[in-house]
C-alpha cells in the first residue's frame, strides 16, 4: 500500500460520516494522524438526518483499525473560538497541521423565493462562514509548517445553479472566491487550496426522505433508493446515480498529497460528467 | 431610505414605490460594500459577516422583494458584482466570497425565474471611478511606496493591470452594460456574467 501522508496530520470537518468519515479513513490508511470534528447534532432547518456522537466514534474506530491516531472532538463550525480551539487542541496533541479539510455542511430546500431568512442565514453561517472558520483556525498550523494543502468539499451547485437550492447555491459558489483569494494569500507559504465538486454523492445528505422526493416529484410518497437513483442518473454523463464518498475521498488525498504539489486555486468535479452534460 | 440587509425594510421600500410608479420591470441589485482587507485568517469575523450581510443576502432580500411585483411581461434582474466574482484576489476573501456567491444565486435565479421570463446575469466591473475606489485609503494600499498617495499615482498601478489604456471604468460604463441588460435588445440573454473591466481579468502579460 502506498503511504501518501505518512507523518501528515490531516484536520476533518464533517468527520462523523459520509465525505468526512470517507476521508478521515482514506487519509489514515496513507499515514495520516486525523483530527476529526463534526456537530454530532442538529441544525435548524435542516430536515435531513443528523449525525451523532456514535457516527464520529465510528469514524475513530475506523482510523485506529487502519493504524493511526485520532483526535475527535465534538464542535459546531460556526463558533470560530470552538473550532479554533478544537483544532489548536488536535495539533498541540500531533505536533502539528499538514492538511485542513473543510467538509462539513448541510442542506435544505425552497425556491429563492420560498426561502426563510432563518433557512437562507443557517446555510450561508454553515456552509460558507463555517468553511472560513475552517481554513482560519488550520491556516496559522499550515504556515508554521511552511507547507500544506487545504480541500474544500465543494458541490456541483459551485459552478452551476441549481433549482430549489439557490442559498445552497450562493454559499458553494462564495466557497470557490474564498479558495481563490486563500490560494493568492496561502501561496508565498507553500500553502495550496483546492475545491473538490461532486455531484451526488451516496451518503445520507442525498439518502433520505426529502432529497428523494425532490427528485421524484412525480411519486406521491417517498421514492425508494431505486426510484430515487433512476432520476439521479440523468444528471450525470456517466451511467451512474451518484458516486461513492470514496470517489470524492480518492480526489480530496490526491489534492492533499505532493502529488500535487503544483495545483492550488483549482475546481476540480468529481461529477461523473455532471456539469459538462 | 432602506438598508438592504433588512427584509422587512427593503420590501416596504419596494411596495411603496411600485404603489408610486404602477409596476416593476428591472431589479438592479446594486448596493454594495468593500471592506478594509486583511489575509483570510485575519479577517475580522464582524466585517466577514457585514460583507455577506450586505453584498449577498441584501442582494437576495432586494430580489425577494421585487419579484413578485413583476408582472406576466416578465423583466430583468442585474446583479452588480466584480471582477472578484470571477477570480480570487489577496485580502479579499470577505468581498471574494459574496461577489462568487451572487453568481451562484443569479445562476439559480435564472433558472428558477426562467419559465416567468424574467432573466437574471450579473455584471463584473474591474475598478470603478467611485468613492470605493477613489479614496485615501486605496491610494495607500495601491502604492505603499508613497506617503501621500494621489489619485493619479494609484492610476498608474491600476492601468498596468488593464488591457485597455485606462485604470478605471466610469460608473456609466457600467450603468451602460446594466441598461442593455435590463431591454429588450438582450431578451434571449440570461444566466450571464457580464465583464466591463478593461481587460482585467484577461491580462496575460
Amino acid at each position: 500500500m502506498s503511504r501518501r501522508l505518512t507523518g501528515k496530520v490531516a484536520l476533518i470537518t464533517g468527520a462523523a460520516r459520509g465525505i468526512g468519515r470517507a476521508q478521515a479513513v482514506r487519509f489514515a490508511q496513507e499515514g495520516a494522524d486525523i483530527v476529526a470534528l463534526d456537530l454530532c447534532g442538529p441544525v435548524e432547518t435542516v430536515a435531513i438526518p443528523h449525525s451523532t456522537p456514535a457516527d464520529l466514534g465510528q469514524t475513530a474506530a475506523l482510523v485506529t483499525e487502519s493504524g493511526a491516531r485520532v483526535h475527535t472532538e465534538i464542535v459546531d463550525v460556526r463558533d470560530l473560538a470552538g473550532v479554533q480551539a478544537a483544532t489548536d487542541r488536535g495539533v498541540d496533541r500531533f505536533g502539528g497541521l499538514d492538511v485542513v479539510c473543510a467538509t462539513a455542511g448541510i442542506t435544505s430546500r425552497g425556491t429563492a423565493l420560498e426561502l426563510g431568512e432563518n433557512a437562507w442565514r443557517t446555510m450561508l453561517d454553515v456552509n460558507l462562514t463555517g468553511v472560513w472558520h475552517t481554513c482560519r483556525a488550520g491556516a496559522a498550523h499550515l504556515i508554521a509548517r511552511g507547507a500544506g494543502a487545504m480541500v474544500l468539499t465543494n458541490s456541483i451547485a459551485g459552478l452551476r445553479g441549481l433549482v430549489g437550492v439557490a442559498h445552497y447555491t450562493a454559499a458553494k459558489h462564495g466557497v470557490v472566491g474564498l479558495m481563490r483569494s486563500l490560494a493568492n494569500e496561502l501561496a508565498p507559504h507553500n500553502v495550496r487550496v483546492n475545491c473538490i465538486h461532486p455531484t451526488n454523492v451516496d451518503t445520507p445528505m442525498i439518502q433520505n426522505d426529502a432529497v428523494r422526493s425532490a427528485f421524484r416529484p412525480d411519486l406521491d410518497r417517498p421514492p425508494t433508493r431505486a426510484e430515487f437513483a433512476e432520476a439521479a442518473r440523468n444528471m450525470n454523463m456517466l451511467g451512474v446515480p451518484w458516486v461513492d464518498a470514496e470517489d470524492v475521498a480518492n480526489a480530496a488525498l490526491f489534492l492533499a498529497s505532493d502529488e500535487a504539489r503544483y495545483i492550488t486555486a483549482v475546481t476540480l468535479p468529481v461529477d461523473a460528467g455532471a456539469t459538462q452534460r | 431610505m432602506a438598508d438592504v440587509s433588512d427584509l422587512d425594510a427593503m420590501t416596504d421600500a419596494v411596495n411603496a414605490g411600485v404603489a408610486e410608479l404602477g409596476r416593476l420591470d428591472v431589479i438592479v441589485a446594486n448596493a454594495g460594500i468593500h471592506l478594509p482587507g486583511a489575509p483570510a485568517w485575519e479577517l475580522d469575523p464582524l466585517d466577514w459577516q457585514r460583507t455577506l450581510d450586505i453584498n449577498l443576502t441584501g442582494v437576495w432580500h432586494t430580489i425577494k422583494a421585487g419579484v413578485p411585483h413583476v408582472g406576466d411581461q416578465g423583466g430583468a434582474i442585474v446583479i452588480i458584482s466584480s471582477t472578484n466574482g470571477l477570480r480570487g484576489t489577496s485580502n479579499t476573501a470577505h468581498y471574494t466570497a459574496s461577489k462568487h456567491a451572487v453568481v451562484g444565486l443569479a445562476r439559480t435565479l435564472a433558472n428558477e425565474l426562467g419559465p416567468r421570463r424574467i432573466r437574471v446575469n450579473t455584471v463584473h466591473p474591474g475598478a470603478v471611478a467611485t468613492p470605493m475606489v477613489l479614496n485615501d485609503q486605496t491610494f495607500r494600499r495601491l502604492r505603499p511606496d508613497l506617503d501621500n498617495p494621489t489619485a493619479a499615482d494609484a492610476a498608474e498601478v491600476l492601468q498596468a493591470r488593464n488591457l485597455l489604456p485606462v485604470p478605471w471604468v466610469e460608473p456609466v460604463d457600467v450603468a451602460n452594460a446594466v441598461v442593455f441588460l435590463a431591454s429588450d435588445q438582450a431578451r434571449y440573454i440570461t444566466g450571464t456574467q457580464l465583464v466591463v473591466d478593461a481587460g482585467l481579468t484577461q491580462k496575460t502579460t
